[in-house]
């Protein structure tokens, strides 16, 4: 993501116009290495929506539900494929003139412009969209876990809509696409607040407006199939290798760090939660495991292009550790109804994760600090990369929350949460045995 | 005729279907049920969320009989249900009105 910036951001250009900076490698060029790599991470990426989240979050929920849960992800996929070729990926990366600090443009609208030699760096512009939209596919995704097996379809499809257009959009142009927090040397290289701040905080925000699930903490809510939510976890630390080591969008060592780093992440994310549980309930759970494993890889994805194996160790075990008390804080001491904990996994995950970025970027293997970039500073970048995102997030799903809820309604009839989304909303149930 | 309900431990299904066989009970139904007595449940973990989950799984066996057949057939499942610790289960005695089967028309005894 971030090739160009340690040497060229520091001293030249006012306003960064990605893909036309003249790189001191060789960027205007086409190269196949990386365009076939750039190609598989997207395909890579796509898989981790569907069906790895739609699987992860499906098993999770309870039968007369799960139908919702795949429907949610596959036609989130869908609308957001379509609102980024009309407008989306303009809005995000492409050039917003005098109001470039905060978004993009028009200019890309449709996809004008954009042909079959088109560049974007290395490999084709239709490459790099493509791997930038199944990122705006998979977090609007994640905030389905804050208000299942609650919501109405046409609300969440509203939401989505507009979630993306005025959140995800602006954050992904701060970020990547030359905005401030670019400007400014925000450490974020695969999405800790693109992605998954922006989804946490959603999902908490929905979960709060939309309230508790009916019998929630009296009535236990099992998981209907943990085997799915396995199969759908797997998908996501394999999916997860595109997501990351992709972001390099080159085929090279800094891909390949990132993919040690990830896979760093994972691993000890995984181990550290499921000794959290041996030593505290006794007993190791599956749930446990994955759930640490995708703490670990959440935590990770800010920092996986700066830092080096060791430094990943250790934020995957910080992961593990502090996604685990913040899940039990927000279910057992705040009893929010976070479906599927989306809050205190990807949010505190990322969150966390973009701080410690700036912190291991120049210890223990990280890639050093960009010039003219002390330490204190960087930190003080995450932490400010970290509040913007939060707040601008919090507040804007706070408002689209209530006017959706003032309009069509939020939430199904209590009969209706209780019958099941399935039948309810779609005259289908999952398993007919 | 007399209807046995017998509710058990699921594990121990095949040492009763096995013992009625020998006694010679030539038919039974049995469904997969849920249930709880005096036996507690157990703790199940999700994510640090704790579920007592009241309901344990249990089986329900429906056999047919002669009533001269009751005592014994009530002694065979006790002790072949049976591992002495709490939750082993209960049989219930009904009697039963008619009884035909549906082949041949036959009632009464002879469609035991």
């Amino acid at each position: 993501m971030n090739r160009w910036r340690p040497r060229v951001l520091a001293a030249l250009l006012p306003g960064a116009l990605l893909g036309v900076l003249p790189s001191l490698a060789c960027a205007d060029e086409l190269s196949l290495g990386d365009t076939a790599w750039i190609l598989t991470s997207t395909a890579l990426v796509l898989f981790m929506t569907i069906p790895g989240l739609a699987l992860f979050y499906g098993g999770l929920v309870r039968s007369k539900n799960v139908l919702s849960v795949l429907m949610q992800c596959f036609a989130i996929t869908c609308m957001v494929s379509i609102l980024w070729v009309l407008y989306g990926y303009g809005l995000a990366f492409g050039d917003g003139g005098a109001m470039n600090a905060w978004i993009g443009g028009f200019d890309q609208a449709f996809l004008q412009g954009i042909g079959r030699e088109t560049l974007k760096g290395s490999i084709p512009e239709t490459v790099f969209s493509m791997f930038q939209m199944t990122f705006a596919i998979i977090t609007p995704a994640l905030i389905v876990g804050g208000f299942a097996e609650r919501m109405k379809f046409s609300a969440m499809l509203w939401f989505s809509a507009v979630w993306l257009t005025v959140v995800y959009l602006p954050v992904c142009h701060w970020v990547w696409g030359g905005g401030w927090l670019y400007e400014m040397g925000l450490l974020d290289f695969a999405g800790g607040t693109v992605v998954h701040i922006n989804a946490g905080v959603a999902a908490l925000v929905a979960a709060l407006v939309m309230g508790r699930r009916k019998g929630f903490q009296d009535t236990a809510m099992p998981p209907h199939n943990m085997t799915m939510t396995v199969a759908g976890a797997a998908m996501l630390w394999v999916g997860w290798f595109g997501f990351n080591a992709g972001s390099a969008l080159a085929a090279n060592g800094d891909a390949g760090m990132a993919m040690l780093v990830t896979h760093i992440g994972a691993a000890s994310g995984a181990l550290a939660w499921m000794f959290m549980e041996w030593t505290r309930h006794g007993k190791p759970s599956m749930l446990g495991v994955v759930t640490g494993m995708v703490a670990g890889l959440g935590t990770i994805t800010p920092a996986s292009g700066y830092v080096g194996p060791m430094g990943a160790l250790i934020i995957g075990l910080t992961a593990g550790v502090v996604c685990y008390f913040s899940t039990a804080y927000i279910k057992r001491v705040l009893h929010v109804d976070d479906s599927l904990d989306v809050f205190p996994v990807h949010g505190v995950g990322g969150i966390i994760g973009t701080l410690m970025a700036g912190v291991f970027v120049s210890m223990l293997g990280g890639v050093g600090l960009a010039e003219d970039m002390t330490s204190g500073h960087q930190i003080a970048v995450q932490f400010t990369g970290v509040a913007a995102t939060f707040a601008w997030c919090a507040i804007a799903s706070w408002a689209i929350l209530k006017v959706i809820d003032a309009t069509i309604g939020l939430r199904v009839t209590s009969d209706q949460e209780t019958e099941g989304l399935d039948t309810v909303l779609h005259d289908e149930t999952g398993y007919n045995l | 005729m007399k209807l046995v309900t017998a509710i058990i431990k699921p594990f121990k299904l095949d040492d009763v279907r096995q013992a009625l066989s020998d006694v010679g009970v030539k038919g039974i139904t049995v469904t997969e049920v849920k249930g709880f007595g005096r036996q507690k449940g157990h703790t199940e973990l999700y994510r640090g969320a704790e579920y007592v989950v009241d309901f344990l799984p249990k089986v329900k066996i429906e056999i047919a009989i002669p009533a001269e057949s009751l005592e014994r057939v009530i002694d065979v499942i006790t002790r072949s249900a049976s591992t002495g610790k709490i939750g082993d289960g209960k049989i219930f005695v009904t009697n039963i009105e008619n009884a035909v089967r549906i082949r041949t028309g036959e009632t009464g005894v002879d469609a035991l």
